[in-house]
């Protein structure tokens, strides 16, 4: 028997695709100032790409902090756990209809692959693309940032290598919401916030 | 309860939010300079016309300047500290040290030299009589107040009688033009302070023309629109030079890195303008490592064509005036004392890093003729701290050199048939030697052309803001203005990138893509197997 599960508040929605709508619009006008392609033309991108930016630190920091008073955090923690049968699913189970190794429930939304690839992203590539951003746009303010950076150049290919990291996981992203129990079972999860799942 | 507490403060991050980006388009609008009410009006406070000892007939110039200093008894005193009178002043380079440098003994790779050469060239030297080394520069007799302070248009320095003007009607035979005996009454009565025309009748035409040096400092600046200079246009502040150049006991501020390698005396756009005078805080941020130039004189030469490399190695020839290809229907780009030129109108400057100071290369300095010698090297690097990317006229050439000792020659070319002089002989060898015994420099009779490279500053013609060069005319991958720039440690974004790093991440997006795409497929196939 299928049963309608709240898996995502209305705060987790919005945080979602409002983050959403702030890394893919920052990897877009991103690798316009990259000089990859010409879209907005360099001023009107720099410009966007600044508040857009700046917006997504703030709304990193209230996520942090939401995590933190909501307790929340410990659904990223990762381990080993799992690891391997959630592989191997992706590798060949996949294909042969069985079942999702991992029980998803309100309290463990995460796959043990999702924990590392999530804890890899929000722990460690978001907010390093965050420092560096900021680096990036008040290099040459000492005074504000507090050190005085000596050249623009490593900061410029670090963000620049974060940004390919975090679009690479957007991609693989986008399609592993493809792997519900329908095609767009877990868009519609994000989007209404319930998802179905097998009552046991 | 706290969750509903969480959605208002996340309410509130979105107001923040919102607010931020409607102030990306409140940023647009750039803040206003009124430059009339900058100038400064002079309002005379005397009519030199109503006294009686300007009414007395002058028989030379000299009498006139006497009798200028009967009033302004202290006047020479500033006037012959100044580089205008001694035509050199005390520089301190790092690897030369402190030295008397100027045009009375410097190298460049125009006319190269007035040794041997100073009654043509003293034509703009602010005195009478400057026709050698043995000139006196204690007589202040030999002051020439009226080229800077005549205001009544008329006169006029002969271009080869050492800084005279004509005692008779007299044609200058290189451009036909009638030179008329000053009328000292009428000039010494029109005194007042130094228009535009009094400091452009030498700084306009350094190199023998009209703009042939400087590129940004031509006779069309004299009567000008906004848009080709908004200091000068008559439509707008219509300033003066002195007004930015300011003047002290006739020392006048401003200098160039060709003759002068202190970095003393300069003016700067920032002695009247906050550097920080942008609204949007992104263009602010570019001041500390860009000069004002770089962004607000897009182009110069904007009117008449400007010299870009000259050629002395092709002189001597004697070739059809049909053969001569002229720049623009124009410019001649072959003259037979001079050599090949090449001509810009309406140049975009190349650009440098540079922190105030410069080398240069003085006659007796010994030079490696395998590359071009860059005659002022401009020091300044991204890394320095100190230095700004500033616009400039690369004008290169080639010119004589003594291909035994290693330095360059001071040719004589001007002078009467006799004296060596090229421009009368057409013979490098005599005019080497004439040429360098005049200075007093060692020739050992065998000479060659050697390249050369100087660096101009482009400081005039600026723009009004709306001209300025924007964002993606440097920060683009290919083709832009700073193309060229290289410094260690420079990244300017949009312009470069880690092509390696570029290559792995590009490949990685491009992998992942297909990679999820190809588990995709295999799904379809495998699902409509199991059916």
């Amino acid at each position: 028997m299928k049963q309608k599960v709240l898996f995502y508040t209305r705060f987790e929605r919005l945080w979602h695709w409002l983050q959403a709508f702030l890394i893919l619009s920052l990897a877009v006008i991103g690798f316009e100032i990259h000089g990859t392609y010409s879209i907005f033309g360099f001023s009107t991108a720099v410009e966007y790409h600044n508040y857009l930016g700046l917006s997504l630190i703030g709304l990193y920091i209230f996520w942090i902090f939401w995590l933190m008073i909501t307790g929340q955090w410990r659904q990223y923690v990762p381990g080993m756990k799992g690891v391997y049968e959630q592989t191997m699913y992706y590798i060949s189970g996949i294909f042969k209809g069985a079942p999702h190794p991992t029980e998803k429930t309100p309290e463990s939304k995460l796959n043990p692959m999702q924990k590392v690839a999530y804890f890899v992203l929000v722990a460690i590539l978001i907010p390093l693309q965050l420092v560096l951003g900021a680096l990036y746009l008040f290099y040459n303010e000492p005074e504000f940032l507090g050190i005085q950076l000596e050249s623009l150049q490593p900061v410029a290919i670090l963000h620049t290598l974060v940004a390919f990291l975090i679009s690479t996981f957007v991609i693989a992203h986008i399609y592993l919401t493809t792997t519900g129990h329908t095609l767009t079972a877990y868009i519609k999860g994000m989007v209404t916030g319930y998802e179905e799942v097998d009552h046991k | 309860m706290l969750h509903k507490m969480l959605h208002q403060i996340f309410a509130v991050f979105i107001i923040v939010v919102m607010a931020a980006f409607s102030n990306v388009i409140a940023q647009d609008k750039i803040s206003n300079y009124d430059l009339n009410s900058l100038v400064h009006k002079h309002v005379p406070m005397v009519d030199h016309s109503q006294f009686d000892v300007l009414k007395k007939d002058f028989k030379t110039p000299q009498e006139v300047t006497e009798t200028c200093l009967s009033c302004h008894n202290k006047a020479h005193e500033g006037l012959m500290k100044t580089s205008h009178w001694l035509w050199t002043e005390t520089n301190t380079q790092s690897k030369r040290g402190e030295h008397k440098y100027g045009k009375y003994n410097s190298v460049n790779n125009f006319c190269i030299s007035i040794q041997g050469n100073w009654a043509r060239c003293t034509s703009c030297h602010a005195g009478y009589g400057y026709e050698n080394n043995e000139f006196d520069f204690t007589n202040k007799s030999n002051i020439d107040c009226l080229v800077c302070h005549d205001q009544s248009g008329t006169y006029k320095k002969f271009p080869t009688k050492a800084g005279y003007p004509v005692t008779e009607e007299t044609v200058f035979p290189e451009n036909n033009v009638k030179f008329l005996p000053p009328d000292y009454n009428k000039i010494a009565q029109s005194v007042g302070i130094p228009k535009r025309q009094n400091c452009g009748a030498c700084h306009y035409s350094g190199g023998g023309g009209n703009n042939v040096k400087h590129g940004d400092l031509e006779k069309a600046l004299n009567k000008t629109t906004k848009k080709v200079d908004v200091h000068m246009g008559i439509d707008g502040a219509n300033m003066r030079c002195a007004e930015c150049h300011t003047t002290e006991n006739h020392n006048i501020t401003g200098q160039l890195y060709i003759v002068a390698t202190d970095n003393e005396d300069r003016v700067s756009c920032t002695d009247c303008h906050e550097p920080n005078i942008h609204n949007n805080p992104i263009l602010n941020r570019h001041t500390e490592t860009i000069a004002c130039q770089t962004c607000h004189i897009p182009e110069y030469a904007k009117v008449n064509p400007t010299k870009m490399s000259w050629d002395w190695s092709k002189a001597g020839e004697n070739r059809k005036p049909s053969e001569i290809e002229k720049f623009h229907g124009k410019e001649p780009t072959y003259n037979k004392k001079k050599g090949e030129f090449t001509f810009g109108l309406n140049v975009k400057p190349d650009y440098v890093f540079f922190n105030g100071t410069a080398e240069q290369v003085h006659f007796g300095d010994k030079i490696d003729p395998t590359k071009p010698v860059v005659m002022n090297q401009l020091n300044g690097s991204y890394l320095d701290g100190k230095s700004k990317i500033i616009p400039v006229k690369v004008f290169t050439g080639k010119q004589i050199y003594d291909s035994e000792l290693n330095t360059f020659i001071a040719p004589k070319l001007f002078g009467q048939p006799g004296t060596g002089a090229y421009w009368a002989e057409f013979d490098w060898g005599k005019a080497s030697e004439s040429g360098m015994k005049a200075a007093g420099l060692p020739y050992s009779g065998k000479y060659g052309f050697v390249s050369t490279v100087a660096y101009w500053r482009i400081n005039h013609m600026v723009s009004p803001k709306d001209a300025a060069v924007s964002c993606n005319e440097c920060h683009v991958p290919e083709g832009g203005r700073l193309a060229k720039l290289e410094s260690e440690g420079l990244y300017i974004p949009g312009r470069d990138r880690n092509a390696t790093l570029d290559s792995i991440g590009y490949f990685l997006l491009i992998a992942t893509f297909f990679g999820v795409l190809g588990h995709g497929l295999l799904r379809i196939v495998f699902a409509s197997k199991r059916k």
